[in-house]
């Protein structure tokens, strides 16, 4: 299993590369222009001045190489110096600035990385939490009443779009009862228990928007994989060891449903970053995905290429960790 | 049809399970009768669809319900009708006192635990041992169906192990807690022949060793003249008849009994030109027998089949037969 790891850990390398090529020169064809959204009033020439300042006169060649260099030799570099306090060599590298705000990206992405984190990571594991046992029970009393409308409303949350569902809550919750705010505050601070409680109450929505997207999907897996699992034979032999249903369900089956259902949850954590982008702009939460909608919107290509690059390697990591638990899941199966 | 002299440890009367789909029902079982000595092998014959595994998996609760649903009848073990038993009650007899082997041992052990977890199980819920003490058993246990270096391969997990051997396994799980009764629902159909042969002597060998009276399903005729003491042939739901094993190789009554013995194609002697079958398919009961069931496929029926169904008449000492117009001892020997 080790040695499985250390060589897709290799493989991930030439991976990420071209990946990183791929989204570099998609960016580069696009027809954006960091200059567009400054007045029309100034002039052509002060305009290409302006491009010239950002890099943007040099061969897409150059361009990527210094990109690469930027991000994956003197970034790092400055994240061991923050760390340790020690320095190496020369005091000033030139790092990944965003054209926007000329401000390092990986400084931007370290202030936006909490909030999306506990936003869309408390959905998903709300999402799982919900979808797990709703997919156990739907699965063991399939047809009943309870399945049934378990499976109506996660054909619901499955197919209604979290931009849709976020407004309706915000209409029915913040606009016609007032419980909860429409935005998310990321300036608050939790302090005490009262404060805890408005973080509690700007949070739920969000959550449940994104949880209950999660939760369709997942719970639908859940339910298929454990009905296939309910009719095998091995359930029939722990019933005739006279096992209790419990044990025989949430033991023996459970256990083995499990395996393809936790692969679906790791190859979907990726996935659910790219899915809070748009959670992240109804509910006005200063996350990552807020971060590259404006990048986008303002053509600043450092940012949206280092993001979007993230994503990638966030997508090449799960993928690795889905394949190492379902090794670790299944005694069955070995890669070595 | 009881010779009663020494005491049956399971007796079935009067057992009726139907399934319950949406074109109607199904009458899998239908009315079967039948004891079962302490330490006598008891063989169940017929074909696919006979409703040999249906009527063992009633008995003790096994069938999913719904679709199935036991109608009638009396299971009686050791003084406790089954039938009316709690599923708690129930639950202390499975894996206890009566115990199971299934057919495909390929998938009747859980892939994901070892062998050690699985044949614990039952250890640690009806004998109440801890830890240690049913790791302990499981070795011997592992030993006694001959799993060489059993303390090792306790921590192997199913997919390690070859088909035998898994069965083997399985037969471990089943003897664990010194059941009184053992099902064996086909157990060597799976396995090729020399593993069947193994898994034979290993039966015979541990019913002599430790008592049990054990219940053979299977369609192989020549397995069942190997090991059985008493056998019942089952169709369409139905025993349609039951003898000692020697009476019944060698006095068959009913027509179908006879049928499936000339299907049985001899090594000695001219090779026939095509094997024998018996023409048509079993039947499937759309609602309770009101004719013999074996009719349609059946060469000596006369019109009393038509309009009855004939019920198990004894022949002779320990052997009973139903139908209206059986084989009789000298056209058996002829044939």
């Amino acid at each position: 299993m080790l040695t499985y790891t250390i060589r897709r850990l290799l493989i991930a390398i030439p991976t990420l590369l071209f990946i990183s090529l791929i989204i570099f020169l998609i960016l580069d064809l696009a027809p954006s222009d960091p200059t567009a959204s400054l007045p029309l009033t100034i002039p052509p020439e002060v305009r290409a001045e302006i491009r010239a300042s950002l890099g943007l006169d040099e061969p897409v060649h150059i361009r990527f190489g210094l990109w690469l260099y930027q991000f994956f030799v003197n970034e790092p570099i400055n994240l061991i110096e923050q760390w340790t306090g020690a320095s190496f060599g020369e005091e000033s590298r030139p790092r990944v600035v965003s054209w926007q705000t000329r401000s390092p990206v990986v400084d931007l992405i370290a202030q936006r990385m909490p909030q999306t984190l506990w936003v869309v990571g408390t959905s998903y594991v709300v999402g799982i939490l919900i979808a797990v046992p709703i997919g156990v029970i739907s699965a063991y009393r399939q047809y009943s009443w309870f399945d049934q409308l378990g499976t109506f409303i996660s054909m619901l949350g499955f197919s209604v779009p979290t931009f849709f569902t976020g407004v309706l809550f915000i209409v029915i919750f913040s606009v016609q009862l007032g419980w909860f705010p429409s935005v998310y505050d990321t300036t608050h601070v939790v302090t005490d228990f009262a404060s805890f409680w408005v973080q509690i109450k700007q949070i739920i929505m969000p959550v449940m928007v994104l949880g209950l997207f999660n939760a369709s999907q997942i719970s639908r897996f859940m339910r298929a994989s454990m009905l296939d699992n309910l009719n095998q034979d091995y359930v029939r032999t722990a019933r005739a060891k006279g096992l209790s249903e419990q044990v025989v369900v949430l033991v023996h089956v459970l256990r083995n449903s499990m395996i393809p259902v936790v692969t679906v949850i790791a190859l979907g954590v990726p996935q659910v970053f790219g899915g809070a982008i748009i959670t992240e702009q109804v509910f006005k939460v200063n996350g990552l995905g807020h971060l590259l909608i404006g990048a986008i919107q303002g053509g600043d290509i450092p940012t949206v290429q280092t993001l979007t690059f993230i994503f990638a390697f966030l997508i090449v990591l799960f993928n690795l960790i889905a394949d190492v638990l379902y090794g670790i899941l299944d005694p069955r199966i070995r890669y070595d | 049809m009881l010779d009663g002299a020494t005491p049956s440890v399971l007796d079935v009367k009067g057992l009726k399970t139907v399934f319950k789909t949406r074109r109607g029902e199904v009458h899998a079982v239908n009315d079967v009768s039948f004891h079962l000595k302490a330490g006598e092998l008891l063989g169940v014959v017929g074909e696919s669809g006979s409703g040999k595994s249906v009527t063992m998996m009633s008995l003790i609760g096994l069938l999913p319900s719904p679709p199935a649903e036991v109608r009638n009848g009396t299971v009686m073990f050791e003084d406790q009708d089954l039938l009316t038993a709690t599923d708690e009650q129930l639950r202390a007899v499975r894996g206890a006192r009566i115990g199971f082997v299934f057919q495909d041992p390929m998938t009747s052990l859980n892939p994901v635990f070892n062998v050690g977890f699985q044949l614990m199980e039952p250890l640690r819920k009806h004998m109440g041992m801890n830890k240690s003490a049913a790791r302990k058993r499981a070795v011997e246990l592992l030993e006694l169906v001959g799993i060489p270096d059993a303390a090792r391969r306790l921590k192997d997990y199913p997919h390690q192990f070859s088909g035998g051997m898994r069965q083997r396994v399985m037969i471990a799980i089943a003897l664990a807690c010194d059941p009184k009764v053992l099902i064996a629902d086909e157990p060597t159909t799976a396995l090729d022949v020399t593993i069947q042969a193994q898994i034979l002597e290993l039966m015979k060998d541990l019913r002599d060793k430790l008592g049990m009276a054990v219940v053979w399903i299977t369609h192989d005729l020549g397995v069942i003249a190997g090991i059985a003491d008493r056998v019942l042939v089952m169709y369409g739901g139905q025993v349609v008849e039951h003898a000692p094993v020697r009476e019944l190789f060698k006095n068959p009554q009913h027509p179908y009994t006879h049928a499936l013995l000339q299907t049985v194609p001899n090594v000695r002697g001219k090779r026939e030109a095509r094997l024998e079958v018996i023409e048509g398919q079993p039947p499937i009961l759309g609602a309770p027998p009101s004719s013999c069931p074996f009719r349609p496929r059946c060469a000596r029926a006369i019109a009393r089949c038509e309009v009855e169904n004939p019920l198990r008449e004894p022949v002779s000492q320990g052997h009973d037969v139903a139908c209206f117009h059986p084989v009789s001892a000298t056209e058996a020997q002829n044939a």
